[in-house]
């Protein structure tokens, strides 16, 4: 602090508590919604306080789900989200650090083209690619199956870029001491770089499991079977009601359990967290 | 590019490490990549029985459109509001947090969540709160004497799209303005402080063209999400409507081509956007060559 004011100290506070408010108010509407029946949002005015109907609500959707809405129960589609974000964050996880390893570590023909090829992934984004990787994706048989939902979105530039530059830093002395020590590239693989490695893909993990849980469009494509609805596909499916008000407190009790996963994920691992985002764009 | 000077050798290792993700690549990016610009120079019949090479009609006919080019500018128009409101807002937290010496711990970890909600669940918050008959935000509108509906009013929808899309992203770029004010170095301000120059004139003056790395580092990733990763966000609060009021490039490429069935058209216009998705990526590695200085 370079001098003192008073005064812009409390405007600091209160631009910040403003900012939390702004920021956390849309959620708790939503959870003050998903507490309440029904028959509470006829009036027309949306309640501000917590109703009494919570536990029933919460319960209705994670057993049952609304089966006119097409949507099944929670516990489901949360499991298959699960499925789905943990499938993607290790194999991510899984093929960069081997890649990024044979670039590093290797000299090959083709080495330059193989890491073009990587790069190239950071431009073709799924949301420019839909229909043709849909019908690669179905003439592979992969529609409703948690193998279609997860593998095309495992390739990742960003994470092999990640893992690069950090073998990168690693000092030559231990590849020396290794191969002097006789460990060959696995060996050094397995019991040097994977260790030294380890805050980094928690790091990495954290982003991509988040990355991976609010997948929307690729479900919405490659899912037509409920038993493979994402919990973030079935905000949607209740929200979409023709003609009528939608289920204000089955919507939000979705959101709110849609939500709660990567939050949790977040802010019980908030360093990692915001040294995976700042990494991430190196 | 860049080895280690001890490398192992090895003739068949490296390739079958580099194995998976490759296939990955190949089979569901470049191969798909590669069908979608072939698939722009050809017209298949409404029942999808014969295939005809048409050149560059597809992109002419695109141009041509007046619905697409208005998606254009509605992208322009939704991107720059999104990265300016949430860019603005963050940018005002961030200096706040730098200045609190207590609890900024704590103030990030109340900011940086919403970084976790999906854009499908940030729509419908906000859909929610504007709701015409429901909506808390859109009842105070009514109140202030102003009839909001964003089933009816394209400025109304846009608003809608703009603050959800904006809201999810403020964590995203207080982060990164907190690690930028950090890295500033504090014998700047004092010496700036020295010379007399009070807390706004050292922001205008020293604080905020030092952050100018930054402030365009999160412009092209501001502008890349807003194209890229709000989707879900238009989904789920206004399906690109009314009247194309908010159909924005991405959900444009996937309505026809996945409701509309115009394979050739939704073709073209996914090449287009590779193209666009190429001139940000390149803008953001020049750059970040120049970000490591500071």
């Amino acid at each position: 602090m370079v001098e003192n004011r008073p005064y812009l100290n409390i405007l600091a506070h209160v631009v910040l508590i403003l900012g939390v408010a702004v920021v956390a108010f849309p959620v708790y509407l939503a959870f003050i919604a998903s507490t309440h029946s029904p028959r509470d949002f006829v009036s027309g005015v949306m309640p501000l306080l917590p109703g009494d109907a919570m536990i029933e609500t919460y319960r209705t959707m994670f057993t049952r789900g609304v089966s006119t809405a097409g949507a099944p129960p929670l516990s489901q589609m949360m499991f298959n989200s699960l499925v789905m974000a943990l499938t993607i964050a290790v194999g991510k996880i899984a093929i960069s650090i081997l890649s990024a390893f044979a670039i590093v570590y290797f000299r090959f023909p083709f080495r330059a083209t193989a890491f073009w090829m990587i790069f190239v992934t950071l431009m073709l984004p799924v949301e420019v690619r839909i229909v043709p990787t849909f019908e690669v994706v179905a003439n592979l048989g992969l529609l409703n199956s948690y193998a279609g939902l997860s593998i095309p979105l495992i390739a990742s530039a960003t994470a092999t870029f990640l893992f690069r530059q950090f073998f990168l830093t690693i000092p030559e002395e231990l590849v020396e001491a290794a191969r002097i020590d006789g460990a060959g590239p696995m060996r050094f693989f397995r019991d040097m770089l994977l260790p030294l490695s380890r805050t980094n893909m928690a790091a990495l993990f954290v982003i991509l499991f988040i990355f991976g849980w609010n997948q929307y469009l690729w479900p919405l494509l490659v899912t037509t079977d409920e038993s493979y609805y994402t919990v973030v596909m079935g905000i949607k499916r209740l929200s979409d009601v023709a003609d009528s008000e939608p289920q204000w407190n089955y919507v939000m009790a979705t959101v709110i359990l849609a939500m709660l996963p990567p939050i949790l994920v977040v802010v019980g691992m908030q360093k990692l967290f915001v040294k995976g985002l700042v990494e991430q764009e190196k | 590019m860049q080895t280690k000077r001890t490398i192992f050798r090895n003739r068949w290792l490296p390739y079958a490490l580099l194995a998976p993700q490759l296939a990955i690549t190949i089979i569901f990016f470049l191969w798909p990549a590669a069908q979608a610009v072939r698939q722009s120079f050809l017209r298949q019949d409404a029942f999808g029985l014969k295939t005809s090479f048409v050149g560059l009609e597809n992109y002419l006919a695109l141009l041509k459109d007046p619905s697409y080019l208005q998606s254009f500018q509605v992208t322009a128009v939704f991107a720059v509001s999104v990265a300016a409101l949430s860019m603005g807002l963050s940018l005002a937290l961030a200096v706040a947090v730098d200045r609190v010496l207590r609890a900024n711990q704590l103030y990030t970890t109340m900011l940086v969540w919403p970084y976790a909600v999906a854009p499908v669940a940030a729509g419908v918050l906000w859909w929610f709160m504007f709701n015409p008959s429901i909506g808390i935000l859109s009842y105070a509108l009514r109140q202030m004497g102003y009839d909001w509906n964003h089933n009816l009013d394209g400025t109304d929808a846009m608003i809608l799209v703009v603050v959800a899309a904006a809201w999810k992203q403020i964590s995203y770029n207080f982060l990164f303005f907190v690690a930028g004010l950090q890295s500033i170095p504090q014998s700047l301000r004092e010496a700036a402080a020295i010379d007399g120059a009070g807390p706004a004139k050292r922001f205008f003056t020293v604080i905020f063209p030092l952050l100018s790395p930054t402030t365009f580092f999160l412009l092209v990733i501001n502008v890349t999400y807003t194209m890229f990763d709000t989707f879900g966000v238009i989904d789920a609060a206004t399906e690109g409507g009314p009247s194309q009021a908010t159909n924005i490039l991405v959900y444009k490429v996937y309505r026809d081509g996945f409701v509309g069935l115009n394979l050739g058209s939704s073709a073209a216009q996914s090449v287009v956007l590779m193209l666009i998705v190429m001139a940000l990526t390149f803008v953001q590695f020049r750059w970040i060559e120049r970000r490591v200085q500071y």
